[in-house]
């Protein structure tokens, strides 16, 4: 077993909330796992992304190699384009459709959408609106991981074991709501 | 114990706890600044009355751990590798009186300066000191290495440096604890003498630090960090520092038969094994996470004829500059890799931005209106949040060289007759370095006007507790400054024009005027707000 994914966002966007849910999945079930993270200057609303590396053999770099990555979940659509070299031929994009339009020379949007649709293997969904009904525009990260969430080869049960414990301090109402955003995730991309 | 997923950060903090510290002293700084909160909000540190509070910058810091180590106790004192600049006097002196109870300085550098003005290697630092640096390759190397490192300070009676970098520290993986040692009893120093720096000691005790140097050597001959693997006499050697070894086992672990491989996490540099590695090898390729230090002391400044061939920075095998990664070293090696050019598409940028809300944001408004009528204005700014002041849509400052030299730098400026001569700096960054040259403006009464924009936190680490909070008019009171020329404002949008108007007054006046912009960070106002709901017991470190 061996999975190396790259997690994208902008900065504040919870996308560190994802790795620590699949980091805790990962460790349970006895794998190794590293998880290089941006801290700094650019969490002031810059691009940020995470080098998240699952194996049953050991991990040497904490940064995956150009062409390595098997998954990229991002939480935003440019950001999901901006780390393309780093996937594999046939690894799998998952993002957001949501943009966020903190600089003012943000694409065309139909361009961008148009560029994501080229990609061989992708699930774009509307993470946002899926996470509202599930409870709060803010569970749009676990929306995103349960679109994943068939692809990291851990099981679900796992993974949702593993959202429960990640929330445990913020009270069973946010579990719930986190587990509803997953499982809607998780629709979609099985309906793939 | 069972297997804790850490940052590099958290581990040498989970490790500093747990090898028995009884105080932890630094100032924020990326990547370094998890140490200390790690520390702060541990309730098993907390318990065991392990002091945590920030300092006012990374010099007090040094010295209060010299100080607690000077008692017999085990200290360790934390900051990023240009702080390690500003607390350079007492780390080199400390080198010559030595430590009584064990004192590890954990300097983190910035490899391809992410969040930082520079990229300098700290291992230079270190060997300046001649004292043992430790440089661990991954997260438990780290968390080993604390231990190692207080035992060397205690053995040598010297500091010992742990450098770490970006990747490291701000990168998880599963740590393993090791019993965790008891807190320290006071003891002084055996030579009353020890720390007294006069001349006729300090030629003693630099003879001693230099004598002592073939027994660094031989504990770094000796040290489990450092391990040689001849696996093919006559093929390739690969000396590789720190990190480096993560990226050469990367992409050689399958076919690893063929390399002989010299890694290093102790320095100073082990003579016999890097011989030995020379003996037996055609080549050797140095792979270091920042400057190619050791790569020239190798090579030797005249072409050396009996040398083997040496690859590394210097001839450009590996990149002059930045940090290194899976590609770059395999790039090196010479191992043929798929690239990816042509299929790299040119993607808008997304740097870094002020939050919507954020007070400098009004400071920057007001500053730009009352500079607008002013040809050819200079603004010299700080290191902080502010900074980004100077990317558009503000377009308000025009400097950001090392702490404190916003006021400095507007000081000689007005001494050469510029004006107005305005500088901007952080609550926290004033207080780090500003006080003293507000000092020399005072004294010179050179015409200057300070704005300080205080958010009453140290935000661009994070939101650490920012030790000027609440006093900042007092201190320049103190230092000085006439009270009609200390101005209180509200960086409000509502407040723009008379802003505006104040600044312009104090830009008129022929002295120094100090501008108090003050309004909390909303960040930090935000965290604040959350635990006083949660009703947690605060981990805050105000003096009050
Ligand atoms: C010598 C040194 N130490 C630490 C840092 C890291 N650093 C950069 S900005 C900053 C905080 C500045 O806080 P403040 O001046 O209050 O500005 P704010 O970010 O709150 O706007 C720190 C600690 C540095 N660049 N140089
Ligand atoms: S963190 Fe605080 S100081 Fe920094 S940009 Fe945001 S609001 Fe402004």
């Amino acid at each position: 077993m061996k999975k190396d994914i790259i997690l994208a966002g902008v900065g504040g966007q919870g996308i560190l909330s994802i790795a620590a849910v699949i980091d805790y999945a990962a460790l349970s079930l006895g794998y190794n796992v590293k998880q290089a993270e941006v801290h700094g200057m650019s969490q002031r609303g810059g691009a940020v992304q995470s080098h998240l590396r699952i194996s049953s053999t050991r991990i040497y770099s904490d940064l995956i190699p150009l062409m390595g990555a098997d998954l990229i979940i991002s939480v935003e659509p440019l950001e999901s384009l901006r780390y393309l070299p780093y996937l594999q031929p046939e690894g799998w994009v998952f993002t957001s459709r949501d943009c966020f339009k903190n600089i003012s020379n943000y694409p065309d949007e139909d361009e961008l959408f148009q560029q994501i649709s080229q990609l061989p293997n992708k699930i774009a969904v509307d993470a946002e609106k899926l996470a509202r009904e599930a409870g709060s525009v803010k569970a749009s990260n676990m929306v995103m991981l349960g679109v994943a969430a068939p692809f990291l080869g851990i099981e679900i049960e796992n993974l949702k074991l593993a959202i429960e414990s990640i929330f445990t301090d913020k009270g069973q109402k946010i579990i719930d709501i986190n587990l509803r955003s997953f499982d809607a995730g998780l629709a979609c991309s099985r309906e793939i | 114990m069972g297997n804790l997923l850490l940052l590099g950060a958290e581990a040498i903090a989970r490790a500093a706890i747990d090898a028995g510290i009884s105080g932890i002293y630094a100032y924020p700084g990326t990547p370094s600044t998890e140490i200390t909160s790690y520390v702060q909000n541990d309730p098993e540190a907390l318990q065991q009355g392990i002091r945590s509070n920030w300092s006012a910058n990374e010099k007090t810091a040094y010295e209060a751990a010299l100080g607690m180590s000077f008692v017999g106790k085990r200290a360790m004192v934390c900051m990023k590798h240009v702080g390690l600049n500003v607390a350079a006097d007492a780390f080199i002196n400390s080198a010559i009186t030595g430590v009584n109870g064990g004192l590890v300085l954990v300097v983190a550098d910035d490899p391809s300066m992410h969040s930082s003005q520079n990229e300098q290697d700290s291992r230079f630092f270190g060997k300046f000191a001649m004292i043992p640096v430790l440089e661990p390759a991954n997260q438990q190397e780290a968390y080993d290495a604390v231990f190692h490192g207080f035992e060397l300070s205690e053995k040598f009676q010297l500091p010992v440096m742990l450098r770490v970098t970006t990747r490291l520290s701000h990168s998880r993986s599963g740590i393993i604890r090791k019993a965790a040692l008891h807190q320290k009893n006071l003891a002084l120093p055996v030579d009353p003498m020890q720390f007294m720096l006069l001349p006729a000691y300090a030629r003693k005790y630099y003879h001693q630090l230099i004598e002592i140097q073939s027994d660094l050597e031989e504990a770094s001959e000796a040290s489990p960090f450092n391990q040689l693997q001849i696996n093919k006499p006559g093929s390739t050697g690969v000396l590789a520092c720190g990190l480096a070894y993560n990226y050469l086992m990367e992409n050689i672990s399958e076919k690893l038969s063929d390399y002989n491989i010299l890694k290093i996490a102790q320095y100073p540099l082990p003579r016999k094994l890097v011989e030995k590695l020379f003996k037996n090898s055609s080549k050797v390729l140095i792979l270091e996470e920042g400057y190619p230090l050791y790569e020239e002391l190798l090579r030797g400044f005249l072409p050396n004829e009996k040398s083997i061939p040496i690859e590394g920075r210097l001839d450009h095998v590996v990149s002059r500059e930045g940090e290194l990664n899976p590609d770059n070293v395999a790039m090196a090696l010479g191992i043929k890799k798929n690239t990816t050019a042509g299929k790299e598409m040119v993607l808008t940028s997304r740097p870094p931005s002020l939050c919507q809300g954020c007070s400098h944001h009004d400071v920057f408004d007001a500053l730009n209106a009352a500079l607008a009528d002013v040809e050819n204005s200079q603004v010299f700014a700080d290191i902080g949040c502010y900074t980004l002041g100077a990317l558009p849509p503000y377009n308000a400052v025009n400097t950001c060289v090392d702490m404190g030299a916003s006021i400095t730098m507007a000081k000689g400026a007005a001494d050469g007759g510029f004006r107005p001569a305005v500088a901007v700096i952080g609550d926290s960054t004033f207080t780090h370095s500003g006080m003293t040259g507000l000092l020399d403006a005072v004294n010179d009464g050179s015409p200057i006007t300070l704005i300080i924009s205080d958010n009453s936190t140290t935000a661009m680490t994070g939101g650490q507790n920012s030790s000027g909070t609440g006093k900042l008019k007092e201190i320049c009171l103190g230092i000085g400054v006439e009270e009609a020329h200390i101005r209180m404002l509200e960086p409000l949008g509502k407040n723009h024009d008379y802003n505006m108007q104040v600044l312009r007054e104090e830009f008129a006046y022929d002295g120094v005027s100090v501008i108090i912009a003050q309004r909390e960070c909303i960040q930090t106002q935000l965290r604040r707000k959350k635990t006083e709901k949660k009703d947690e017991p605060l981990v805050r470190n105000c003096k009050h």
